[in-house]
């Protein structure tokens, strides 16, 4: 079972998320910002993270840089999922080496399309 | 919606278009014509239907438009889309090298989406750059999907089925909560309004011909009818792709291939043998 850490800030987001990815045959763990998921990090590295981008302490941006020095850069799967839904914001984390993007707000259907794209499913 | 209504819509439908309504899809019928009543300033539906079973051209057109089924997205599925461009397209790229023209067609191409996928394999492979001439051919019933798939403007849902984020900053731009595809696609790709049921002449010989997910909803004679045209069309070496769960009798399931992709049986150069096959 593959296990994917979910961060965002927002309770009800990661709920949603967690309910998808479980129904897709994930296990789950949640972070509510970026220090957290880093500590998350530490203690089990998953296959893949959802990254929101806005949140405090450390933003998902942030996280992902920091998660990127660490090993050997590549592992494991980020997939940003954020309502900064424009061009310049989709780049910068394609560069700081996200996998894939997800746009807020989204859905069963879009969440299983990027994994899918991933190779996670 | 009572019986005789039911009917003549039905009826209307099997002859306009080849699809088969069943009673099964009465509240489907009334939710999606709901909209067509009140476009034409009906007070409701059985008003609608009360214009059957001779109701003037444009009602029956937009009635036909909205009970067609239009679902698609970018890449819808995966698997036939990497098999055309991880070995179809290099086969055909070898066939054709002579001539270097390839010519496809989506058959029922809806909103475009189907087609755009495949114009960025296209675009991929680069073969506009080896003076290849790539004819791109989508049609649809529906001139309403015709003329989205011509505008190619997708909201930010529909971009994130099926298509990866590097192909969606690759191939379009912002335009606030929507995109555009890039005009080089669309340059690849002509679109117009087209019926199964007409006759397939004016498209001549095609190498790859997608009908995904369509010809399940047409009536047993239109089917077999469209396979014989189909049969006709498909060059010799040819490839037929439906859905995963489509079957076509007058042709041959390619065995090393994800579900949905046919050819030509062996030997049946012409249409009789085809039907007979």
């Amino acid at each position: 079972m593959k296990h994917c850490l979910v961060v965002d800030d927002s309770r009800v987001i990661r709920k949603v998320a967690c309910r998808i990815l479980e129904s897709l045959q994930f296990a789950t763990e949640e972070a509510e910002d970026g220090a957290a998921a880093l500590d998350a990090c530490r203690n089990k590295m998953p296959d893949v993270i959802l990254l929101d981008w806005q949140m405090p302490n450390m933003t998902g941006i942030e996280f992902l840089r920091t998660l990127r020095r660490q090993n050997d850069g590549t592992a494991p799967i980020v997939v940003f999922c954020t309502t900064e839904n424009d061009v310049g914001h989709i780049t910068e984390a394609l560069n700081a080496g996200a996998n894939e993007y997800i746009m807020k707000p989204f859905d069963r259907e879009i969440l299983e399309a990027k994994l899918a794209q991933v190779g996670l499913l | 919606m009572t019986p005789d209504a039911f009917a003549n819509l039905a009826d209307m439908l099997r002859r306009r278009s080849g699809l088969v309504l069943t009673p099964d899809k009465i509240q489907l019928a009334n939710s999606r014509l709901a909209p067509v009543a009140h476009l034409f300033g009906f007070k409701g539906v059985a008003a609608l239907l009360a214009e059957f079973p001779h109701p003037r051209e444009e009602i029956a057109q937009a009635v036909t438009e909205a009970m067609t089924t239009n679902e698609t997205s970018f890449f819808r599925d995966r698997d036939p889309f990497n098999h055309f461009r991880d070995i179809l397209l290099p086969a055909l790229t070898i066939a054709r090298a002579g001539r270097r023209r390839l010519r496809i067609w989506c058959a029922a191409g809806s909103t475009g989406q189907e087609a755009y996928s495949l114009a960025m394999i296209l675009d991929e492979a680069s073969l506009a750059a080896f003076d290849w001439r790539i004819d791109l051919i989508a049609t649809d019933l529906s001139a309403a999907a015709i003329a989205r798939a011509k505008d190619g403007v997708y909201s930010q849902f529909e971009v994130q089925r099926g298509l990866p984020i590097q192909s969606l900053l690759k191939n379009f731009t912002q335009e606030g909560n929507q995109w555009r595809v890039s005009d080089r696609l669309r340059r690849m790709v002509s679109f117009r309004t087209f019926n199964l049921l007409d006759d397939f002449g004016w498209l001549g010989e095609i190498d790859l011909v997608f009908c995904r997910n369509v010809l399940l909803y047409f009536d047993g004679p239109s089917r077999t009818m469209i396979f014989a045209k189909l049969a006709d069309i498909l060059a010799s070496d040819g490839t037929l792709v439906l859905g995963a769960t489509e079957s076509a009798d007058a042709f041959a399931a390619v065995s090393d291939a994800p579900r949905g992709f046919f050819v030509r049986p062996r030997g049946a150069a012409t249409r009789a043998t085809v039907l007979a096959g």
